[in-house]
């Protein structure tokens, strides 16, 4: 079970995630102190590791709409947050699970800051309200990274078997 | 059954007689961009290799592209830095299709990919920039990746595991009537189809309208296809695809075209006659909040902008030009320019634009993304309002959180720097 650390609505952009002005900073390990730069105290928050990780940010429909700029995930993956969104934008997706940061795509989720939140392998359950919330399953074409860890792992291997 | 362009150009990159929407496909890439992202590529890139025992190698580096415009000339030194490792890793692979800080070759990745004919009609193109769905333009199948998606492809010469994505046919009809384009076009169509009405799909552009449009003007259709979601916009290639690339881009070798079966599959067909549009405004903070320009009009703007991968070609700096000449941009508003290549800046001096823009009081800037993603230059002050032809309003996309930006044509980019407010370029 994990904590709501805030709840979003629709079209939350990559610029609002991980402003453009900050994409000189390109390494995982240093992309984490830029999260929802913006959102001032959401941003203290994660940076003085206010929250436990597995903590989720709920989303709406098109979660990370815009920028293909993978910073937007590398951020959120180091501050080991989880997304549970309505739906969520396709490369946004896509680096998501290149990187290995958990999101699920959940149509009905309801969920406010604070409530407490069971993911399961295909619902996602609201122990506060007691309400439960059928996930759509990421395409099947991806377990494959999935399984592998990540795109970068995925490829070595990939890499790996083309050697004669 | 019959096939849709971009099932055409799948099947054909994959190896395969035909697939249908939802295959699985690995298909071969025949152009892969990067930017100043390169930095984040090459780091990923290697992590790739690492404990392989294999020396670092990409896939083919004759298809490689790599065009420095998000932020030049550098607004630090941790981008000069980037573009230096970029510069260097460059030269140690041999990519030739490198178009650095330059007053020559440098420009707009989505301006420099066509211009140099770089991209063909049923190319499969991928580019870590989500406006790559731009090269739909040349009738190709563009779209945007994320950086270690990038390395993969530069690593194994494919994109894996693309499903093979739905298609939404968009048929345009009528003759824009005056001071009303492809812009307002795109801009109705996203405000119609939502920001996220086409996502995980294509939109494919036919009708007679489309048919008379230049490649500009489909170039800015299929930039701002990403902005309704879409994997990537295309017009299937035809005469004036051809006529760009031999006539502007300068092509000499054959150049097949690709178009869809006419009994192909379509998820959705969207009809729009544009002989009674009018010119069309995105209002803060998303792209799909599209009114008519009579509903904004009369707002104080404080900073006009006409540039962009978007809106920085020849013909639109002409159009703004038109406008200018011999007027005075408004005390209170500033204007900037940043045309889309070096190549349409010097087209521009020699036509004398960029004259008629100085004199009207336009700060004319270098090529490149300039203020559209809110780095380096052109930023805004708090609560302060930007017109602008660039494709996104998101909060803070200028630079300020605070700052609100509308998007608009270069028509009325260019009425309303002369009154100061947003301004129906009909009523001029």
């Amino acid at each position: 079970m994990a904590k709501v650390i805030i709840s979003l609505g629709n079209d939350i952009s990559t610029d609002d995630i991980y402003p453009g002005r900050f994409m000189a900073t390109v390494l995982p390990a240093e992309t984490p102190q830029f999260a929802f730069f913006d959102r001032t105290e959401f941003n203290a928050q994660l940076k003085a590791k206010a929250f436990a990780p597995g903590s989720i940010i709920v989303g709406g429909e098109n979660f990370g709409c815009g920028s293909s700029r993978e910073q937007a995930c590398s951020t959120l993956k180091g501050h080991e947050v989880a997304v549970v969104a309505r739906s969520i934008s396709r490369i946004f997706l896509q680096n998501s699970i290149n990187l290995g940061l958990q999101v699920v795509i959940c149509p009905a989720i309801e969920a406010s800051e604070g409530d407490d939140l069971l993911i399961t392998a295909d619902q996602v359950v609201n122990r506060t309200t007691g309400k439960t919330y059928d996930q759509v399953k990421l395409p099947a074409a991806r377990k494959g990274i999935m399984d592998a860890g990540g795109l970068i792992p995925y490829t070595r291997a990939r890499l790996m078997a083309k050697q004669p | 059954m019959g096939m849709t362009v971009v099932e055409k150009i799948l099947a054909r990159a994959a190896g395969l007689p035909s697939v249908k929407v939802g295959d699985v496909v690995e298909p071969k890439v025949d152009l892969a961009m990067s930017h100043e992202n390169a930095a984040l590529v090459i780091n990923q890139y290697l992590e790739v290799f690492q404990g392989t025992g294999l020396q670092p190698k990409v896939w083919d580096p004759a298809r490689i592209a790599i065009i420095f415009d998000h932020r030049v000339p550098a607004e630090s030194p941790k981008t000069a830095t980037n573009q230096k490792k970029i510069r260097e890793f460059v030269a140690a692979n041999g990519i030739a299709k490198f178009h650095d800080v330059r007053g020559d070759v440098g420009g707009i990745c989505h301006q420099i990919l066509p211009e140099y004919g770089y991209v063909r009609p049923g190319f499969v193109v991928v580019g870590t920039d989500s406006h790559t769905t731009s090269h739909g333009a040349m009738g190709a199948f563009s779209f945007g990746i994320g950086a270690t998606e990038m390395a993969s492809v530069w690593s194994l010469g494919i994109a894996v595991n693309i499903e093979v994505p739905a298609t939404i046919k968009v048929v345009v009809k009528g003759e824009f009537p005056p001071f009303v384009g492809p812009k307002d076009l795109i801009l109705h169509l996203i405000g119609k189809l939502t920001a996220q009405g086409a996502n995980y799909k294509v939109l494919e552009f036919h009708g007679e309208t489309i048919r008379k449009m230049s490649t500009s003007g489909r170039i800015a259709i299929c930039n701002m296809s990403v902005e309704a979601g879409a994997t990537s916009g295309i017009v299937p290639g035809d005469a004036e695809t051809l006529r760009y690339l031999r006539e502007e881009a300068g092509v000499t070798d054959p150049i097949p075209c690709v178009t869809p079966d006419p009994e192909a599959n379509y998820i959705q067909t969207v009809e729009i006659d544009v002989s009674t549009l009018g010119p069309q405004i995105a209002c803060p903070h998303m792209v799909d909040n599209v009114k008519p320009i009579g509903d904004v009009a009369g707002t104080r703007i404080q900073q006009i902008v006409i540039g962009s991968c978007t809106n920085g070609r020849l013909d639109d700096l002409a159009a703004a030009a038109d406008i200018l000449r011999g007027k005075k941009v408004a005390q209170g508003t500033r204007m900037l320019v940043f045309p889309a290549s070096s190549k349409i800046f010097a087209q521009a001096l020699d036509k004398g634009y960029v004259h008629d823009l100085m004199k009207a009081g336009a700060v004319v800037m270098n090529s490149g993304c300039g203020p559209c993603l809110g780095v380096h230059e052109g930023a805004l002050g708090d609560h302060e309002k930007a017109l602008s032809t660039t494709n996104r309003n998101f909060k803070g996309r200028m630079g300020n959180p605070t700052g609100e930006v509308y998007l608009c044509s270069p028509v009325v980019a260019a009425a309303s720097a002369i009154t100061g407010v947003i301004t129906d370029p009909r009523k001029g």
